[in-house]
C-alpha cells in the first residue's frame, strides 16, 4: 500500500492510497483523477498516461523498460522527469510518491 | 448514397470479425475507418508485437492477426472506406443516414461502432501560437513534397517518419532535424543514413531540443528551439513538420446523442445496442459491468451485435441460429466448396 499524490496541471492535488501491485495509472483511473487518459489501457502503446515524477523520487523508481522512452517521444511536452504511469507499479517503497500531470495528454 | 444493411465504424480486429458474423447470417455491410489502412490499433500501434491471448492462436503479431481476419472475410467482398471519418449520423424514418468527412453517404438499418478509443489523429505541437500556421507552414503529414523544394524545413520527431522525410527532403531542401533526446527510435539504417548526411553537411541535427516558439507575421519566419539545459536557439525556416505519431480522439462520436461514460459507450450485454435503437457498440469503445478490453471479448461482442442487427435489416424474417460446420446456407455465403 502506498499513498500517491497526483497534482493536476491546475494545481489541484489528490492524495490516494493504492494497493500494491496496481500501477500509478490504474490508481488514477480507478479514483477518477482527471488528467490521465490511459487510452491503450496500460500496454505502453499510447503515451496518454504521461506524468512528471517529482525530482527526488525519479531515481528511486524502477528504470524504464525498452519502449517506454520511445513512447515518451509521443507524449505531450515530455521532460527528463517524464514517465508513463502505467509502468510504475505500486509497492510499499513508493509511499509518498508525488507525480504532476501535464496540461493535457495529447 | 450507398445502401447497406449495417455500417461498421472502425476496421480494427473487432470490426473485421463483425463483418464475418454479419456475413454468415446474410447481412451486408460497409466499413469506414479514418486510418489509411485496415487493422486499427493492431496495425497502427503494434504491428510487430506478438499477441498471446487470441483463442487457439498461441502467438501472432498485430499484422498477422489483421491479415488472417481479412482472409477470413474475403468471401463477403466488403467495401472499406479508408481515410474517412464518420462525421454525422441522423435517423430518417427507420434508416440511419451517415455522412463522412469526404462526403460519402450511407443508408443502413443499423450502425455498429467498433471504433476503439476513437479515430487516430496526428499528435500536434504543444506550443500555443501554432494554430494560425497549422495546415499551411506547420504540417503533420506530407501530401506534396514539391512544396518544400529549395525551402528550409524543420522536422521534429525521432521515429521513422521523421528520419525518412529528413533523408528524402535533404536532396532538394535545407533540412533541420530536431529531436528531444539523443537516441532515435527509427530503423538503424535510417539513423546511420541521417548521421552520414549530417557529416556531409546535408542535414543539420539538433538533439535534446524541443520547439519553444514560432515567429512570423503572415507566414512562419523562424522558430526558437529549447535545449534540455534551457538554452534557446533561433532557426530561420519556411516549414515545420511534426512527426509525433498518432493519438486516439473520440471525435464526432461524442456528438451523436449516445450515452457516454468517460470515453466509452454503455451497452446492454444481450445485443450490445446503445441507448439509440439500431446503434451498437463493440470492442474497446463499449462499456458494461465486467468489460475487459481484450480482442477476444470484442469478437464475442461482434457476434451478438450482428444478431442484434438482423431484426432491423430483415424485420419480417426470423433469425435462425446455425453452425458453420453444418449449415449449407452459411457455407454458400462463405464460398466454401463441398
Amino acid at each position: 500500500m502506498a499513498k500517491v499524490t497526483y497534482i493536476e496541471h491546475s494545481g489541484n492535488s489528490h492524495t490516494i492510497e493504492i494497493a500494491n501491485g496496481l500501477s500509478v495509472m490504474e490508481g488514477a483511473v480507478q479514483n477518477d483523477i482527471p488528467g490521465i487518459d490511459a487510452d491503450c489501457g496500460g500496454g505502453m502503446a499510447c503515451a496518454t498516461c504521461h506524468v512528471y515524477v517529482k525530482e527526488d523520487w525519479f531515481d528511486k523508481l524502477s528504470k524504464k523498460e525498452d519502449g517506454e522512452e520511445d513512447m515518451l517521444d509521443m507524449a505531450f511536452e515530455p521532460n527528463k522527469f517524464s514517465r508513463l504511469s502505467c509502468q510504475l507499479l505500486i509497492s510499499d517503497e513508493l509511499d509518498g510518491l508525488i507525480v504532476s500531470l501535464p496540461s493535457k495528454q495529447g | 448514397m450507398i445502401k447497406t444493411d449495417t455500417l461498421i465504424i472502425g476496421a480494427g480486429p473487432v470490426g473485421l470479425f463483425c463483418v464475418h458474423q454479419l456475413g454468415i447470417i446474410g447481412l451486408k455491410c460497409e466499413v469506414v475507418d479514418n486510418l489509411d489502412k485496415i487493422g486499427g490499433q493492431c496495425i497502427e500501434l503494434y504491428p510487430d508485437k506478438p499477441i498471446y491471448d487470441i483463442p487457439a492462436v498461441p502467438e501472432c503479431t498485430g499484422e498477422e492477426l489483421t491479415n488472417n481476419l481479412i482472409e477470413q472475410i474475403k468471401a463477403f467482398k466488403t467495401n472499406f472506406h479508408l481515410n474517412e471519418r464518420v462525421e454525422e449520423i441522423k435517423k430518417v424514418e427507420k434508416k440511419w443516414i451517415t455522412k463522412t468527412n469526404k462526403g460519402t453517404e450511407f443508408e443502413s438499418s443499423s450502425i455498429i461502432i467498433a471504433a476503439g478509443v476513437g479515430s487516430f489523429e496526428p499528435r500536434k505541437f504543444p506550443t500555443k501560437e501554432i494554430e494560425k500556421y497549422e495546415g499551411k507552414e506547420i504540417l503533420y503529414s506530407i501530401k506534396d513534397k514539391t512544396l518544400f523544394k529549395d525551402k528550409t524545413v524543420c522536422i521534429f520527431g525521432g521515429g521513422d517518419s521523421a528520419l525518412d522525410w529528413a533523408i528524402e527532403l535533404s536532396g532538394t531542401s535545407k533540412v533541420v532535424l530536431v529531436h528531444r533526446r539523443d537516441d532515435f527510435r527509427g530503423m538503424q539504417a535510417s539513423i546511420d543514413k541521417a548521421n552520414q548526411l549530417k557529416k556531409e553537411g546535408k542535414i543539420e541535427i539538433y538533439t535534446k531540443y524541443q520547439l519553444d516558439s514560432v515567429q512570423g507575421k503572415e507566414k512562419v519566419e523562424s522558430i526558437n528551439i529549447k535545449h534540455d539545459d534551457k538554452t534557446i536557439k533561433e532557426i530561420k525556416t519556411d516549414y515545420i513538420l511534426g512527426f509525433f505519431g498518432l493519438i486516439m480522439q473520440l471525435g464526432p462520436i461524442a456528438e451523436w446523442g449516445l450515452n457516454l461514460d468517460k470515453k466509452t459507450v454503455p451497452v446492454n450485454t444481450e445485443s450490445f445496442e446503445t441507448n439509440k435503437e439500431g446503434i451498437f457498440a463493440i470492442g474497446d469503445i463499449c462499456s458494461y459491468p465486467g468489460k475487459l478490453k481484450l480482442i477476444l471479448s470484442g469478437f464475442h461482442e461482434g457476434a451478438l451485435a450482428a444478431r442484434g442487427c438482423f431484426k432491423y435489416a430483415k424485420p419480417d424474417e426470423k433469425y435462425r441460429f446455425e453452425f458453420t460446420t453444418s449449415s449449407k446456407t452459411v457455407k454458400e455465403r462463405l464460398g466454401v466448396k463441398e
